[in-house]
């Protein structure tokens, strides 16, 4: 895989993830045009397409769109699966995940990412192997810091699709 | 699970973001975004040392800055204080940070990879990974350098635990792809290999995209893992769905890792060992089994889980392409899925059969499914997918059905998406070339793409037919015919004017018998779109008009008076305003004989790679059409002769290289006999020609068609050199013979400049000088031509010219030209060429200076019939006088002025020098303009001198 994008409906990038190494500049042009690209089509449509030299595998959830630009000879199906492990991996941890938990927790969902997609291949595909890996770390976490944060919750709650 | 214990929520930041998601405009955000910068710098610098927490706050606050878009230039410092933190989330974040905000600072890369080396060293096996999942995030060459030899041993040590393991390996095929040469091979690799066998599936999963990415750069040394991988497939694909536990996904197996195992074993041939290959061949059969039964669940997981290991295990049976078995399986397998309500099928169904489709066992199972895939060109509400059916068309389209495939192709065209339209109509050209059984469905279909996406037909493919009809003469007068007809449109695309104006300039000859497209008819069609169109085809429409005039004097006035006009000839473009004024200038100063010349019809383009075909590989990348296709192409035998980058109008220029053309079927008549006869090498090739012409093209026979239209022209060859010494005698693909030639007497020396024309070196180079008839004449009499040379070097370079010099000593009068012969080695195929040399009686000439009285004395002298040769004939080129003058000049004889009282006629006195005698010799020549008639007289005190002179020179006037 060479790069992942999560993305709203108005365009606003809320997590990037790229496995090649691009300069910023680059990096934002082509999540700006990709972004575009994937809002100008319209719903029901395959869900894979030619994007200049790459193959762009994504899906819609509610108000997000997740995005995976893949190698020529990686599989899209198994793709579309990846981006479903990890919608239910945030979904698993948050709680029914919403845009506004990634927002407010997007190192969260980095992290989460970091656990089940490494260098743009999956690292662990189970489901419980992944959240144990970071319950284990809030464990960690816990015990250092007892300050709360208030839940986030938000009119606009994530559906599963 | 709720949010709010997630432990190390930072209320500073929450506000933050909620602040910025409370802006009403950006403006609004950004100064919000400042004045929080203004705060971070201002507490990253205060004296008072900030705690963990806080700096961890900041940090992070930092990241959702750049996140948003925005540039960030400080902080690395305290992010780099994080790594070496004992709290988790500290230390997480710093790494985080770190991994976003890359950063090329050389002290801060030691500091940060010090930090990484006490982590992996921690035995901290959480910290490990973090540190890995760092390296793998940055995946530097910095990081490479310091990292790449730690992390193997990492990945292999026996007491490294799981997960540790996962991320080494995938930490390590970052670092592979980013700096290959940083990654030793060693002792590790076997000990990796064997980690498909490892218990944990967590382990194998990460562990293959490694083995995968090492087995294709380094194949032998991967080769155990195909067993390897096949028994873990083999396990997997015969597990019940419960028994991997968290590994199945919707009741599917394992769906990641058989996916990796099947792309895996896509980077080696089959396996050889029979025992592996059996129980391989049983999981590909397996998993098409599974396609077939009911599904154990609804939910498109499911299937896209399953499918996606059905897909790839077809990937690796068209891989293999060795089981036929197996490939009509899959074949019909994605037959369905071209029919499936899920467009994702659809979509990939169509992207596997092209694949397939190159396959010669599938190839005709692909063809069955032609109305399908047609149907969904039409109606795919995706252009994507669409998309994918044209190529899916493109790829199974062959012989049996190109006329079909081309025709839904172009009326597809006409409603194409604009992101398409430009490789649809490559690909239609192509097809339309590669099968074209008659020529006149080829130009047909190529008129028509012009008409309805002429604004995506490019250079290419406009060249492209005007190459194939220059090359193909039985298309010509049809051609010349589709694009008058088609110029008649009232709106018609200016790269339609570009190929009528080409053809018509060319070939408009061939319909001017007709009324209704007469000459200049024909003119007043083409120049009506003259002002409509832009600078490039404006001057290729001069080019034609000129052209015009060669072909029809009787249009020459009304296009004079057009080049003549102000718009033209003061045109403010200065190609256009060149060609202008000097069309007009050749047309009134030329004699018909030069601009015949010069205007000839262009000699056949030589054969090369469709340069539409090269645009296609362009812009698909090279994998999109592969080479076996073309192979195909050319054993199929439809293709068309021809074609190279050579753009017509260029060529333009070149035609004066080439030789006047008299009338056909005197050339027919002439160039059989001689050649077949006196050279066998030769003669088999024009043989070849005639008896196979109209079988199938095989490419022994596409060889001599090349050389074919050079055999017609050899006596033509030998009356360009009769009355001068210097030019190109020869010129194909391959190579340029020029010549220089200098007589004294009855002696001459000939430099012959060998010219190889491709880039790539002549072996065995050979040639061979030798008399018609040589073998069966007397061994006693001597040959009338003494050839003497020396060899020359058997090799020539690409690019190189070697020069071999003749000398020539004429013995007695003779009639035949000497034959040159030369063999060599092209790229593995014998290259055979028989070539006269132009030696010709009157090379010997010694002029003869006389007065009128000497000359009618002489004239009287040689009155016997046998003495005289005379010739009435009709003038084949332009009856000017200047240009006689030089020709006959360049005769050999002196020109003998104020002799013949018809100041009109000429007369000539010389004598030709042989060893054995001199023959003197008288010439007159009378022309009658009215009649474009010249009579030719000859008398010499040798009738074969007479008789080989006059048939020389008739045909030079």
């Amino acid at each position: 895989m060479r790069f992942m994008l999560l993305f709203s409906r108005q365009g606003k990038l809320r997590l990037q993830k790229w496995y090649v190494p691009l300069g910023d500049q680059e990096k934002r042009r082509l999540g700006r045009e990709l972004v575009q690209t994937i809002l100008g089509r319209k719903a029901k449509m395959c869900s894979f397409l030619e994007w200049r030299d790459l193959k762009v595998v994504y899906k819609r959830y509610a108000s997000l769109y997740f995005c995976c630009a893949i190698e020529e000879q990686d599989n899209e199906l198994i793709t579309l699966e990846v981006i479903h492990r990890y919608v239910e991996l945030l979904d698993k941890y948050f709680g029914s995940v919403c845009e506004l938990d990634i927002i407010f927790n997007f190192e969260k969902a980095y992290f989460i990412l970091d656990e089940f997609l490494l260098g743009g291949e999956a690292q662990e595909t189970s489901k419980k192997s992944v959240l144990k890996a970071i319950e284990q770390a809030d464990q960690l976490t816990s015990t250092c810091y007892q300050q709360a944060s208030p839940r986030i919750t938000s009119p606009t709650c994530y559906e599963h699709a | 699970m709720p949010a709010v214990s997630k432990g190390d929520g930072m209320r500073g930041l929450a506000v933050f973001i909620s602040d910025i998601r409370n802006c009403k405009s950006k403006e609004a955000e950004i100064k919000r975004i400042n004045k929080e910068l203004a705060n971070i710098r201002s507490k990253f610098k205060g004296d008072k040392a900030l705690d963990g927490y806080s700096k961890k706050k900041y940090v992070c606050k930092l990241l959702f800055i750049f996140l948003l878009g925005h540039d960030i230039d400080f902080g690395h410092m305290e992010a780099v204080n994080l790594l070496s933190s004992n709290k988790y989330t500290e230390k997480q974040i710093g790494y985080l940070f770190i991994s976003v905000l890359v950063n090329s600072n050389s002290e801060l890369i030691r500091l940060i990879n010090n930090a990484i080396k006490n982590d992996l060293s921690s035995r901290n096996p959480t910290f490990m990974c973090l540190a890995l999942h760092c390296i793998a995030n940055v995946g530097s060459r910095e990081m490479a350098e310091a990292f790449a030899g730690e992390i193997p041993r990492i990945l292999v040590a026996g007491d490294t635990m799981d997960s540790v393991k996962q991320s080494a390996a995938l930490c390590l095929l970052r670092l592979y792809k980013a700096s290959p040469d940083l990654v030793l091979m060693g002792e590790w690799t076997s000990r990796v290999v064997h980690l498909l066998n490892d218990q944990h599936m967590g382990v194998v999963t990460a562990a293959i995209s490694l083995i995968t990415c090492l087995s294709q750069k380094n194949p032998d040394e991967f080769k155990t893992c195909v067993s390897l991988a096949v028994s873990r497939l083999s396990r997997i694909v015969s597990s019940a769905s419960t028994d991997l536990q968290d590994y199945t996904y919707y009741f599917v197996p394992a769906p990641w890792l058989s996916c990796k195992l099947l792309r895996l074993l896509q980077c080696y041939p089959p396996p050889e060992d029979g025992a592996v290959k059996g129980r391989l061949v049983e999981c590909l059969e397996t998993i098409l089994n599974k396609a077939q039964e009911p599904p154990k669940s609804k939910k498109v997981q499911h299937s896209n889980a399953k499918n996606a290991i059905l897909f790839e295990a077809i990937s690796l049976i068209i891989h293999y392409d060795s089981e036929p078995n197996l490939l009509v399986r899959a074949c019909n397998q994605l037959g369905q899925f071209l029919q499936h309500r899920e467009t994702n099928l659809r979509y990939l169904a169509l992207e596997s059969m092209c694949t397939l489709a190159s396959s010669e066992f599938s190839h005709e199972a692909v063809k069955t499914h032609i109305e399908t895939v047609i149907n969904a060109l039409k109606t795919e509400r995706d252009v994507s997918v669409r998309q994918r059916a044209a190529d899916l068309l493109y790829a199974m389209c062959d012989r049996s059905n190109a006329k079909q495939i081309v025709a839904e192709m172009l009326s597809y065209l006409e409603t194409a998406d604009y992101s398409i339209r430009e490789e649809m109509v490559l690909k239609v050209a192509i097809l339309a070339e590669k099968y074209a059984v008659d020529y006149s469905w080829y130009v047909d279909t190529i008129l028509n793409l012009i008409r309805i996406a002429g604004d995506y037909v490019s250079e290419e493919v406009w060249y492209r037919v005007i190459q194939i009809v220059i090359n193909r003469d039985d298309v010509q007068g049809y051609a010349a015919k589709t694009v008058f007809e088609a110029l008649q449109a009232p709106a018609c695309h200016e790269n339609m004017v570009k190929v009528g104006g080409y053809i018509l300039g060319e070939f408009g000859n061939l319909i001017a018998g007709d009324p209704r497209s007469s000459p200049l008819v024909q003119f007043n069609l083409l120049h009506s779109k003259f002002h409509l169109c832009s600078v490039p085809t404006r001057a290729l429409l001069l080019s034609a008009y000129i052209k015009f005039i060669n072909l029809f004097p009787e249009t020459k006035a009304t296009i004079q008076e057009v080049l003549r006009s102000d718009s033209q000839i003061r045109n403010s473009d200065v190609e256009l305003q060149q060609r202008a004024v000097e069309y007009l200038k050749l047309s009134s100063i030329a004699s018909t004989d030069v601009l015949a010349t010069v205007l000839e019809e262009m000699p056949p383009f030589p054969e090369r790679e469709s340069s539409i075909l090269a645009k296609l590989k362009k812009k698909k990348g090279p994998g999109v059409v592969p080479v076996s296709e073309l192979e195909d192409g050319k054993r199929e035998g439809g293709e068309l002769n021809g074609g190279g980058d050579r753009g017509p109008d260029s060529a333009m220029s070149a035609s004066n290289a080439s030789t006047p053309s008299p009338s056909a079927d005197l050339l027919g008549l002439r160039s059989a006999a001689p050649v077949s006869a006196a050279a066998p090498s030769a003669g088999s090739l024009l043989v070849d020609v005639f008896s196979e012409s109209g079988a199938a093209l095989s490419p022994l026979l596409r060889l001599s068609e090349d050389l074919a239209p050079l055999c017609p022209r050899r006596d033509e060859l030998l009356n360009k050199f009769v009355c001068k010494n210097n030019g190109v005698l020869f010129e194909n693909q391959l190579l340029q013979i020029g010549i220089k030639s200098e007589y004294r007497q009855n002696l001459g020396r000939m430099y012959l400049f060998y010219g190889n024309k491709t880039s790539v070196q002549f072996a065995s180079f050979s040639t061979t000088v030798s008399y018609p008839g040589e073998l069966q004449s007397h061994i006693l009499t001597p040959l009338p031509l003494n050839v003497q040379t020396k060899p020359v070097e058997p090799l020539v370079e690409g690019g190189a010219q070697v020069q071999q010099v003749l000398n020539i000593e004429c013995i007695t009068d003779f009639s035949e030209a000497p034959q040159l012969n030369i063999k060599f080695r092209y790229g593995g195929a014998l290259q055979n060429i028989t070539l006269k040399l132009p030696v010709t009686i009157n090379k010997f000439f010694q002029p003869t200076e006389m007065a009128a009285t000497d000359f009618f004395q002489r004239w009287k002298q040689l009155s016997q019939p046998q003495q005289e040769a005379q010739k009435i004939f009709k003038a084949n080129h332009g009856m000017d006088t200047e240009v006689l003058k030089a020709k006959l000049l360049g005769l050999g004889t002196a020109l003998l002025e104020n002799v013949d009282p018809n100041p009109e006629n000429y007369v000539c006195a010389g004598v030709v020098q042989t060893k054995s005698q001199q023959v003197g010799v008288l010439l007159r020549l009378e022309p009658n303009a009215q009649a474009q008639m010249y009579r030719l007289t000859l008398r010499s005190s040798k009738d074969t001198v007479s008789k080989r002179l006059c048939d020389l020179l008739a045909e030079q006037f």
